[in-house]
């Protein structure tokens, strides 16, 4: 035992001594910086504090006690706090992203959370009573399996369905959208999306190619050439799937509304409002995969960055709509194709970073807080993401050197993440607690930390994910003046 | 562009070039195996500049696409026993069982096969039968196992139990390697080195067949 407490020890040592590697041309973002201070930060302020005043407000929500209630404020003023950089907050805040944790921790299967909504719902309920975090992440991540079978869909194995039902589910990566595709995509994204796109990931919708532009419906006379296809067999067989596919969803929807809202009653928010995605990631994920996006930067550089930016608005649109829909401003943004290994540093800036600054600054100028989760190590992207305005954005990171970050980012945004998750799976209570503590001491100076597993959270140690929370509650608490 | 020389046209990403020059070559009765010496070449290269950090994922990839089209074009020209060359080792690779990410597999892939390793690549989710099954059938000194996701820690575990179990370790290697993967978990999996990223892992191997001792 007392090794394995040694080679985390060891282990943070040596990731202390890690330095980025920083071989970034400064020009470019310093242009960036300039033009930053034309857009007035007052304005934004006062737009991200509405935000916040809709959130702590729970208008929709009748808490069992008083206590729930001020629980729940303190909570989201914790997180508040921690992200605005205005002021300490009175602790480091902690919170989980979790895969399907809370259904191993009920002895549940993947599969069981995703045919049984009931399972799901207690289950995650109990994680979230059992566990106490500051904010949970809803239920919505093992999604409604019924759905996928319904519709056919061909973008994931999952569970009992290509994979076995004890484990999550996985992309199948294709081109899903080919190489030749991307002027149809740039001039009519829904379009291509209806037609194109949605018949090839789902069976029963492939009859959808079928059917003619919307924008062919216009005055009397087209009405009825615009309407026709809607009466091929095989269009209204693949549109009876769809409504039966939605009504499941809209029963999916319900629980997931109904463990909020008693989540939040019991004192617990949500600490996702919407989620989005980068625009490289949109299209290098599920439309072109990897190896065709990789491919895509060399045979048609001058295509992928038109979709990209075409993609922007859309992916601006998408995180609004569901900040809207909650209340909670903060928009989760997963990151997948950006990571050090995918892409070299002017790759990233040519590629990536372009739309996916101008995604984070669109949902900033709406009032709502970006949270990027960059899964693997986002080393050397430090010094260009950290070209934002202050105190609007936090930034998940996983195996990044957290002490680089808190230096570099830590004076404009809100750092979370980095318990590694080999830790959580297979590391013992008392490393936990060691290395929770040295992560706070290194990373929550003066605020601006929130503490967070690095990786999704599968099957770990439910006694190492309790240490993780414990100890951030007693070791993080800051000393105020 | 660099004006006909294969080996550059690959290098520097010229694709169309590349395989028009290898067309015209061939039309012109060059001896394809010269052609395949230069395509070898090249993607040495390549993987030096990878292991440089000069070139990275989307220079792997593409070039990797350009030498597929070209051995594609080339291979039914050439008779199979002339292609014998002289490898350094022979190393196993496989996504374990449960898991079908192939990106950091094949990348160790393309590395092993620029150093001058046999590379048998038995795909993704390759279950501990398979694994045992092929072993046998090749004798490698290396056995690769690649993970994305954290269920692939048990898999390796199951793995490389059955592995040690059925006496097939002896003189043989186990290296393990994924996004998700430290030396916590080369000790929970019981595995003898974990490759902190594909680069790591070719240096490791090569040690290990060269006889030098990795720690």
């Amino acid at each position: 035992m007392l090794n394995k407490i040694k080679f985390w020890k060891k282990y943070i040592k040596s990731e202390e001594k890690t330095k980025p590697k920083m071989e970034i041309k400064r020009s470019r973002t310093k242009e960036l910086t300039e033009k930053e201070l034309m857009i007035d930060l007052s304005e934004l302020n006062e737009k991200q504090e509405k935000m916040f005043e809709r959130w702590l407000s729970a208008e929709n929500f009748e808490f069992i006690s008083p206590e729930a209630e001020k629980s729940y404020r303190e909570r989201i003023l914790r997180i508040k706090d921690a992200i605005q950089l205005k002021k300490v907050p009175d602790r480091v805040p902690v919170v989980l992203s979790i895969g399907f944790f809370p259904a191993y921790y009920s002895g549940l299967t993947p599969r069981d959370v995703m045919y049984d909504y009931d399972k799901l719902y207690s289950a995650w309920k109990r994680y979230v009573l059992d566990f106490q975090p500051d904010a949970h992440i809803g239920c919505f991540v093992p999604g409604p399996g019924r759905i996928f079978d319904l519709l056919d869909y061909k973008l994931y194995a999952w569970p009992g369905h290509g994979t076995s039902p004890e484990h999550s589910y996985q992309c199948l990566e294709k081109e899903y959208m080919k190489r030749d595709e991307y002027d149809a995509l740039i001039e009519d994204p829904s379009g291509f999306f209806r037609s194109v796109y949605l018949p090839r990931i789902f069976g029963a919708l492939e009859p959808l190619k079928n059917l003619s532009p919307l924008t062919n419906i216009l005055e009397i006379v087209f009405v009825g050439g615009g309407i026709l296809p809607y009466g091929l067999p095989e269009v209204q067989e693949a549109y009876k799937k769809l409504l039966e596919a939605g009504s499941e969803a809209l029963k999916w929807g319900g629980i997931l509304g109904a463990f909020d809202k008693e989540m939040a009653e019991l004192g617990y928010p949500n600490f996702f409002g919407g989620a989005t995605k980068a625009p490289f990631d949109t299209l290098g994920d599920t439309l072109r995969g990897t190896r065709g996006i990789m491919m895509d930067i060399h045979r048609q550089p001058k295509k992928l960055l038109e979709a990209c930016e075409r993609l922007v608005p859309l992916m601006i649109k998408f995180g609004v709509a569901g900040v809207q829909m909650s209340g909670n401003p903060i928009v989760f943004i997963p990151l997948h194709k950006g990571a050090d290994s995918f892409l070299s540093n002017e790759q990233y800036k040519e590629f990536y970073w372009p739309s996916f600054r101008k995604l984070l600054m669109g949902l900033i100028e709406e009032g709502c807080i970006p949270f990027p989760y960059a899964e693997g190590s986002y080393n050397t992207r430090l010094e260009i993401i950290k070209d934002l305005p202050k105190g609007k954005v936090i930034w998940g990171l996983d195996l990044t050197d957290m002490t680089a970050a808190k230096t570099i980012l830590g004076s404009s945004a809100c750092i979370a993440g980095n318990v590694p998750i080999t830790l959580l799976n297979v590391g013992a209570p008392e490393q936990v607690k060691y290395y929770t503590e040295a992560l706070i001491d290194s990373a929550s100076e003066n605020g601006g930390f929130i503490m967070m597993n690095g990786t999704v959270i599968e099957e770990a140690k439910p006694e190492n994910v309790k240490m993780m929370i414990n100890t951030t509650k007693e070791y993080g608490i800051y000393k105020q003046n | 562009m660099p004006n006909d020389d294969l080996v550059n046209l690959i290098i520097e990403i010229y694709e169309d070039e590349a395989i028009e020059l290898v067309k015209k070559r061939v039309e012109q009765g060059e001896d394809p195996l010269i052609i395949l010496e230069e395509v070898q070449k090249a993607m040495s290269i390549v993987g030096e500049k990878y292991q440089n950090n000069e070139y990275f994922l989307s220079e792997l990839i593409m070039t990797g696409e350009i030498t597929k089209q070209i051995t594609d074009f080339i291979h039914p020209l050439v008779k199979s026993n002339q292609q014998q060359q002289k490898k350094i080792g022979k190393v196993i690779i496989g996504t374990v069982f449960g898991d079908i990410h192939d990106i950091g597999k094949d990348i160790v892939k393309f590395l092993l096969d620029s150093n001058g390793f046999e590379v048998i690549d038995l795909g993704v989710d390759v279950s501990k039968e398979k694994f045992i099954e092929k072993i046998k059938e090749t004798n490698p000194d290396i056995i690769a196992l690649s993970g994305f996701l954290t269920l692939a820690y048990e898999s390796m575990k199951e793995i490389i139990e059955a592995i040690k179990k059925s006496g097939l370790k002896e003189n043989k290697k186990i290296i393990i390697g994924g996004g998700q993967i430290d030396e916590s978990i080369q000790d929970y999996v019981g595995a003898d080195a974990f490759g902190k990223d594909a680069i790591e892992a070719v240096k490791i191997a090569k040690n290990w067949v060269s006889g030098e001792n990795v720690e």
